[in-house]
């Protein structure tokens, strides 16, 4: 049992299911996503990409170039949500609503890459 | 550049981790608490808020309360987050200098640098493996010739010293070990433009593992090797090293040629000295009985040559069981009167201080000067620092390996066939060697002659190239006229010939030239500046052949052939 690994994938699987769960429900309609799931979603694909950090393997690299994207993704949705409502005063139309999910629905695919070569790399290991 | 980013962000990771929880708690408290707007209404503070109030929060502490003035449970978290937000901030920039400063971390951004510095060079260069005496010769001497070096020595405060060393070429330096694969390789032995190793370190076992990855990975490049024991040079020698340089063994030998024929150790002398000096004069050591003071490497290789040329020697030895020299030596040091008295200098005619003490030889020299102040004194100096003091104590010859390896190393590289010369030399008689010892001070006027190779090839003699390309016959001969007076010849002797593998001493005038040969000469500088000015330009080889000045220039040559043509049709 090794805490450097269990740490590395929960952060992974917890910025999956985050972003996961902010996408659900209707893609334009603001009650369906919660800016607190939002929130914490980048903040943990953030901390997610610092632990991959440093990891000089070529699936470490890929990793970090998924997590990159994800980050890139859910960044993008959150300025675009604070700059319709606060900086030009648009609101929460559904049309900026689809936006900001559909952003986050691109980072969802990054992070279930992730996931995916995080399961594909235990089992070869496994093997 | 990619290890140090690794090691850099590796190390980063929990500062980091620190700074974005404080951040992200800081805010989701925020966020949380209840505020007040200005008329009084509950107002919740949003993400953009929150991150934009944490943000200046945690790095300038407050352009104050917005956008409504805070509630007391505002206040109270802004007071936890305030405090969490700064001890991350200086954790996570503490952390990064630490790095930065770290032993592991300056060296990867050094190593870094070299190697970017390696493949920045653009012309050949040498790899030069030991940057002590000997080393620092060699690169100086390099760097004044415009060639650069890449240096490895396992020392740091003398790759420190070649960084503030007021060179003219790049010369990257690398604090490694020598003896390691990889460190050669990162210094460039790999590269198209390493034109040869130079192992000049202070340890023989590094220069013969030098010496042998060299030759295992990139064999035909030319390595240079030290050896300070005979042991060590029969090794090098077994697996082809190119040239092997046993200083004790070069001076001894030279030392004993001069006995047989001064001339012939003039000549060495004068081909293997740095330029710009008088010509030393002709040093006749006399012939008799010689106390020789210290029987280490040195002292053996004297010995060994003395015996050789059957001059008497008698041993003053201090450590005779380390040493084991033979049944009839003085034991002592040879720094006191007892001793050398002992060892007979009122009969001796010369001695040689050859410990591996500069401090001790010196007194030796002076102690022999005092009993007997007619000897012919040889000094061995250990070490380049004290070259003052040495030259002050006026010894007849002093022996510094440093400046005969690194002379040695220098017209190996710049003239090949110098050395190919030498050899020749030693086996001339006394009247030949005197001979040419005349007709170069005559040439020279005293001066230090120097000496060059001419390489018939593209790239060093175009002109002359092209026009033998055109089945056009050159004559040594040819290139010895001054370019600038046809009538007058340059002061310089074509000292050696090599045609394919064939090597001619003293080559006639009348020797034809085709691509490929290498003639050396020994000359003034002057000389050799208008030679090359023959071997590059068209219009004076052209000058040298016929001695008439062609027309320079499209149009003027065009007017002449054609003034040519007519005169020729009338």
């Amino acid at each position: 049992m090794n805490f450097e690994k269990i740490a590395f994938a929960f952060f992974i699987v917890l910025a999956l299911t985050l972003n996961f769960g902010f996408f659900l429900g209707d893609i334009d309609d603001p009650a369906h996503h919660n800016v607190f799931e939002l929130f914490a979603a980048l903040v943990v694909s953030l901390i997610a990409t610092i632990l991959k950090f440093g990891d000089r393997s070529h699936t470490g690299a890929i990793l970090l170039a998924t997590s990159l994207v994800a980050d890139l993704q859910l960044i993008t949705a959150a300025v675009v949500w604070g700059a319709t409502v606060y900086a030009m005063d648009i609101g929460l139309t559904s049309s900026v609503m689809s936006s900001i999910v559909s952003l986050s629905g691109g980072a969802l695919l990054a992070n279930i890459l992730s996931v995916v070569i995080l399961v594909m790399e235990e089992l070869r290991f496994r093997n | 550049m990619q290890n140090v980013l690794f090691h850099l962000f590796r190390r980063m990771r929990l500062p980091l981790i620190v700074l974005i929880v404080s951040y992200a708690v800081s805010m989701l408290g925020l966020v949380l608490i209840p505020g007040m707007d200005d008329q009084g209404h509950p107002w919740r503070m949003d993400f953009f808020h929150a991150f934009y109030f944490v943000s200046f929060m945690g790095s300038t502490i407050g352009f104050g309360e917005i956008p409504y003035p805070f509630t007391d449970a505002q206040r109270l978290w802004t007071t936890f987050a305030l405090y969490s937000t700064v001890i991350s901030w200086l954790y996570a920039i503490g952390a990064l200098l630490t790095i930065i400063q770290s032993n592991p971390f300056r060296q990867a951004v050094a190593h870094n640098t070299f190697i970017r510095q390696v493949k920045r060079i653009k012309e050949p260069f040498y790899l030069i493996c030991g940057y002590g005496d000997t080393g620092s010769l060699v690169v100086k001497a390099l760097s004044d010739r415009g060639i650069s070096s890449v240096v490895i020595d396992i020392n740091q405060d003398r790759i420190n010293t070649l960084e503030i060393e007021d060179l003219s070429a790049v010369n990257p330096g690398l604090c490694a070990n020598a003896a390691e694969t990889d460190n050669l390789i990162a210094s460039g032995l790999r590269s198209r433009l390493c034109a040869g190793v130079i192992a000049v370190t202070g340890e023989d076992q590094t220069n013969l593992m030098i010496a042998l990855t060299s030759k295992l990975l990139v064999s035909p490049k030319p390595v240079i090797c030290r050896a300070e024991t005979e042991d060590m040079e029969a090794n090098l020698d077994s697996f082809h090293t190119d040239y092997v340089i046993n200083p004790y063994h070069r001076f001894a030998n030279r030392l004993a040629l001069s006995f047989r024929s001064p001339s012939i150790y003039l000549l060495f002398d004068w081909f293997t000295s740095s330029d710009t000096m008088q010509c030393s004069k002709l040093i006749q050591p006399p012939k008799g009985l010689w106390v020789i003071c210290g029987y280490g490497r040195f002292g053996k290789a004297i010995e060994k040559f003395f015996n050789f040329q059957g001059i008497e020697t008698i041993i003053v030895e201090a450590d005779p069981d380390n040493t084991q020299p033979p049944p009839a030596t003085i034991i002592g040091r040879g720094t006191e009167a007892v001793t050398l008295r002992e060892a007979n200098i009122e009969e001796a005619v010369g001695i040689v201080a050859g410990t591996n003490n500069d401090a001790n030889n010196l007194s030796i020299i002076v102690t022999a000067r005092s009993l007997k102040p007619d000897i012919f004194t040889v000094a061995r100096q250990n070490q380049q620092k004290n070259t003052t003091t040495f030259e002050a104590a006026k010894s007849d010859m002093v022996m510094q390996s440093s400046t005969i390896i690194a002379r040695r190393v220098l017209s190996r590289i710049q003239t090949p066939l110098l050395a190919d010369f030498l050899r020749t030399t030693q086996t001339k008689d006394e009247e030949w060697a005197s001979d040419m010892v005349k007709r170069i001070q005559e040439l020279t006027d005293n001066q230090i002659p120097h000496a060059w190779t001419l390489r018939v090839n593209n790239r060093y003699a175009p002109a002359l190239a092209a026009s033998i390309k055109k089945q056009q016959q050159i004559l040594l001969g040819t290139v010895l006229h001054d370019p600038r007076n046809y009538s007058q010849r340059l002061p310089c002797i074509a000292l050696m010939a090599k045609q394919k593998e064939e090597k001619i001493l003293l080559p006639d005038e009348s020797l034809s030239l085709s691509l490929g040969d290498k003639v050396l000469f020994c000359g003034t500088a002057d000389a050799k500046r208008h030679m090359s000015l023959t071997l590059e330009s068209e219009p004076a080889l052209l000058y040298c052949l016929t001695g008439e000045s062609q027309s320079q220039g499209y149009f003027w040559r065009w007017l002449s052939k054609k003034y040519l043509q007519n005169g020729q049709m009338n």
